[in-house]
């Protein structure tokens, strides 16, 4: 997700750091070009018009030349002006005293409606939530159907009927109150394209359940069209937020700037995959640092946590920590990797990746790793150093590999072990330097964190690295 | 394409009513074809051409522009071929795209227009993936009349479309329209699967006559990015425009056209089986601009 957005602004201040001092000149080129890469992201014209218009502005009067790392300072600016378009905090989903909470979807047809409601019932399952699916979309065909069969998948049950949506909606929430369920979710029918008969429709279809969550789906791949449909899905029902989806693919993502700031709507959750399970919540913040190539370790924390547990992330991070990292955790890593989204997805989150995407591991390279550690014999997972040449023909053979590649993988282990110690150390902020006046403010560590009793350094880890207002400002 | 030309219209009149030539004028085309999802890059190509055309020809009256721009749009998207490969027998059209972009819908619309006109029409099943994705196309198949070959959910797609190249042609059919599961253009194990796709049908059909990639007239930019890579994994043939009686311009079309010498073959225009038409290139920028032609 907005991983060429963040390749052009890494490429872009790389240029600008080379340059030392800057003149006005350099700025306004550096300004041209983030332009032209917020254009390419289908930013809306006029948002990255005034984004451009302020950050200007702010350079000036940041007094550039006399600061000592100028392009840090630019890329400060740019930081702070990226997360006010994207907002500042992620909202959060309000849980109605009298259930069941009523959250209503709506947008185009193909902007992927009937998954990503799927995918939130499944979200709220995770969040302790009983969830009922009420399908609303009677006229697209099998739209129902559709959402039977990815409902059966995760185990949520779904109310439709046939005739009018409204009226099926309105059942659907009596049945939600009749089977004590607390979350209940509308998938409606979507248009090709905006009009008079789709607003209607949906229109009467909120009156009927009230609901109090109004979220519109947009395909992350929309053009200069996102805020044109936005603002016809706010007009009629009052939208309180986005669910952006297919960040998976190349997409830039430019709607989800572009709304914020038009509609004053912020993006509630993401989705980047086709499993129930990828589904995010959005943080303007680490989307920001994501997009200036600085990384988002938090949500691949979050993730990690949700695949294998906290317990285990911590024995892991400590052995990292403390370079005991052997190829049986190389394997298991491997192995929870997958669950995570794959090495790409792993990859989109790392500081830097952007670059250096091309080259690094893929899904084959991934299994041929796997079958090479399945080759060695417990005392080499252990003790990688004692693999000489004959060991490395052996442990080729018997993965039907070869001795390069194998050494490959002796390799990266040791690169792996590196990475992730310094990610460790660069990842926590310079507190000594920055004020933290509004350190904590929003965010909130998981409760199975906050509630241990003594902070180890995994959690003091974790409580710097959410603490990302007083970002290190610097690339791994 | 009306509410295209509407939509340019209000913006572009404002702009040629300013009496000045100035940079202004340049700036306010530029944001309208931005707006248009021109895309930055090809905007710039168009009017720095442009601009130069109007200096050499000492052009200022900004209403002058208006033709100008339109021929330059014309020029852009060239007279390349854009009529549907009907060789072999049965012919073999194939549709690809991103999840959403309307391919099954594009195939119901193409059936129901073949059928019209007498030829006989299979729908293969080939999106085995999506829930619910073969009842969408059964739906259609009854609709419009057409056959259609199906397999299981889950089962493998490939093998869906050989049999319905089989089937049409062991019953003598003049056209096999193959639906596929959309797929982001970035998934590799997806686009090999695709590539697996196209070479069984091409080897069941012994030619396979096109593969059309199904474009959203909403997209932005990554429809480049999508053109490029099914291009790459599948040698498409042509492009459907979808969805583009809404507000949205696909002015994106312009650099898929211009920079990867893609032909728009096709435009979907409704919902209705009927709304679906040749793609015409004067009339796309007459809407772009709009003229009324």
């Amino acid at each position: 997700m907005f991983e060429s957005l963040s390749g052009r602004f890494v490429e872009i201040f790389a240029s600008l750091r080379r340059r030392g001092r800057l003149r006005p000149a350099d700025v306004d080129e550096a300004l041209d070009q983030i332009r032209r890469a917020l254009l390419e992201a289908d930013v809306a014209v006029d948002v990255v018009s005034s984004f451009r218009e302020r950050v200007r502005r702010r350079s000036l009067e940041a007094d550039l030349h006399k600061a000592l790392d100028p392009a840090q300072q630019v890329l400060k600016i740019v930081y702070v002006e990226l997360a006010h378009l994207l907002g500042r905090e992620a909202p959060a989903i309000t849980y109605a005293s009298r259930p069941p909470t009523v959250v209503l979807l709506a947008g185009l047809q193909g902007s992927g409606k009937t998954t990503a409601a799927v995918k939130l019932a499944r979200w709220f399952r995770t969040q302790g939530r009983f969830p009922l699916l009420v399908g609303a979309d009677l006229t697209r065909p099998a739209a129902v159907e559709q959402l039977r069969v990815l409902a059966r998948e995760v185990g949520v049950p779904v109310f439709s009927g046939l005739g009018d949506p409204a009226e099926v909606a309105r059942e659907g929430l009596s049945e939600a109150r009749r089977l004590g369920k607390d979350i209940l979710i509308c998938d409606t029918a979507g248009r090709q394209v905006v009009d008079d008969a789709l607003m209607a429709e949906i229109g009467r279809v909120s009156e009927e359940i009230e609901p109090h969550h109004k979220f519109l789906v947009l395909d992350a791949m929309t053009g200069q069209e996102a805020v044109r449909v936005g603002e016809a899905f706010h007009a009629v029902l009052g939208i309180d937020g986005l669910i952006l989806t297919k960040l998976d693919g190349d997409a830039r993502g430019g709607a989800a700037l572009s709304l914020k700031s038009v509609l004053g709507v912020g993006v509630m959750f993401v989705s980047e995959g086709e499993r129930p399970t990828d589904l995010d919540r959005f943080h303007p913040e680490r989307m920001a640092r994501r997009i200036l190539g600085m990384g988002d370790i938090l949500t691949l924390m979050e993730r990690a946590e949700q695949a294998y547990g906290a317990e285990q992330m911590k024995e892991t991070f400590e052995q990292i920590r403390q370079g005991q990292f052997t190829f049986n955790d190389f394997l298991d890593q491997l192995r929870q990797l997958k669950k995570i989204g794959g090495v790409e997805g792993f990859l989109s989150h790392m500081p830097g990746a952007p670059v250096n995407r091309a080259g690094f591991a893929d899904d084959k390279t991934m299994a041929q790793a796997e079958a090479m550690i399945c080759s060695m014999t417990p005392q080499e997972r252990m003790q990688p150093a004692i693999i000489d040449a004959s060991r490395r023909r052996r442990i080729a053979k018997g993965s039907g590999t070869s001795v390069a590649e194998v050494s490959g993988l002796l390799e990266k282990l040791s690169e792996a072990r590196r990475m992730i110690q310094r990610l460790g150390k660069s990842g926590a902020p310079r507190r000594s330097k920055t004020k933290s006046k509004k350190s904590s403010k929003g965010r909130r560590a998981p409760e199975r964190i906050s509630h241990s009793p003594k902070p180890s350094n995994f959690e003091e880890e974790i409580k710097l690295l959410r603490n990302s207002e007083n970002f290190p400002l610097e690339w791994p | 394409m009306s509410t295209t030309r509407g939509a340019f219209t209000g913006r572009l009149s404002a702009i040629l009513s300013r009496n000045v030539l100035d940079d202004e004028t340049w700036d306010l085309l530029e944001r309208s074809l931005i707006l248009s999802d021109v895309g930055v890059d090809a905007a710039e190509r168009l009017l720095s051409a442009l601009r130069e055309e109007a200096a050499i020809q000492k052009v200022r009256d900004p209403a002058a522009l208006e033709l100008m721009l339109h021929a330059a749009i014309v020029d852009l998207l060239g007279s390349g071929d854009r009529t549907l490969d009907r060789s072999g027998s049965p012919s073999v059209w194939m549709f690809v795209g991103v999840n959403g972009s309307g391919k099954t819908t594009t195939i119901g619309k193409l059936a129901h227009a073949e059928v019209a006109a007498g030829r006989k029409v299979i729908l293969a099943a080939g999106d085995t993936f999506r829930a619910a994705a073969v009842e969408q196309l059964q739906a259609w198949a009854e609709r419009t009349g057409a056959g259609i070959v199906a397999g299981q959910q889950g089962g493998d797609p490939a093998s869906v479309v050989y049999d319905a190249i089989e089937h049409a042609r062991s019953t003598g059919a003049d056209l096999v329209l193959a639906d596929t599961a959309g797929r982001l253009h970035s998934n590799h194990n997806l686009m090999a699967e695709l590539a697996k796709i196209r070479r069984v049908a091409a080897k069941a059909s012994g030619l396979l006559c096109e593969v059309m990639l199904v474009l959203d007239a909403a997209g932005g930019q990554n429809s480049l990015a999508q053109a490029r890579e099914f291009g790459d994994a599948v040698g498409v043939t042509g492009a459907v425009l979808t969805k583009l009686d809404g507000s949205a311009r696909g002015g994106v079309v312009l650099g898929v056209e211009s920079g990867l010498g893609l032909r728009v073959k096709l435009v979907g225009l409704g919902e209705g089986p009927e709304d679906l038409a040749p793609f015409d290139v004067k009339e796309f920028a007459d809407a772009l601009l709009g003229v009324d032609g």
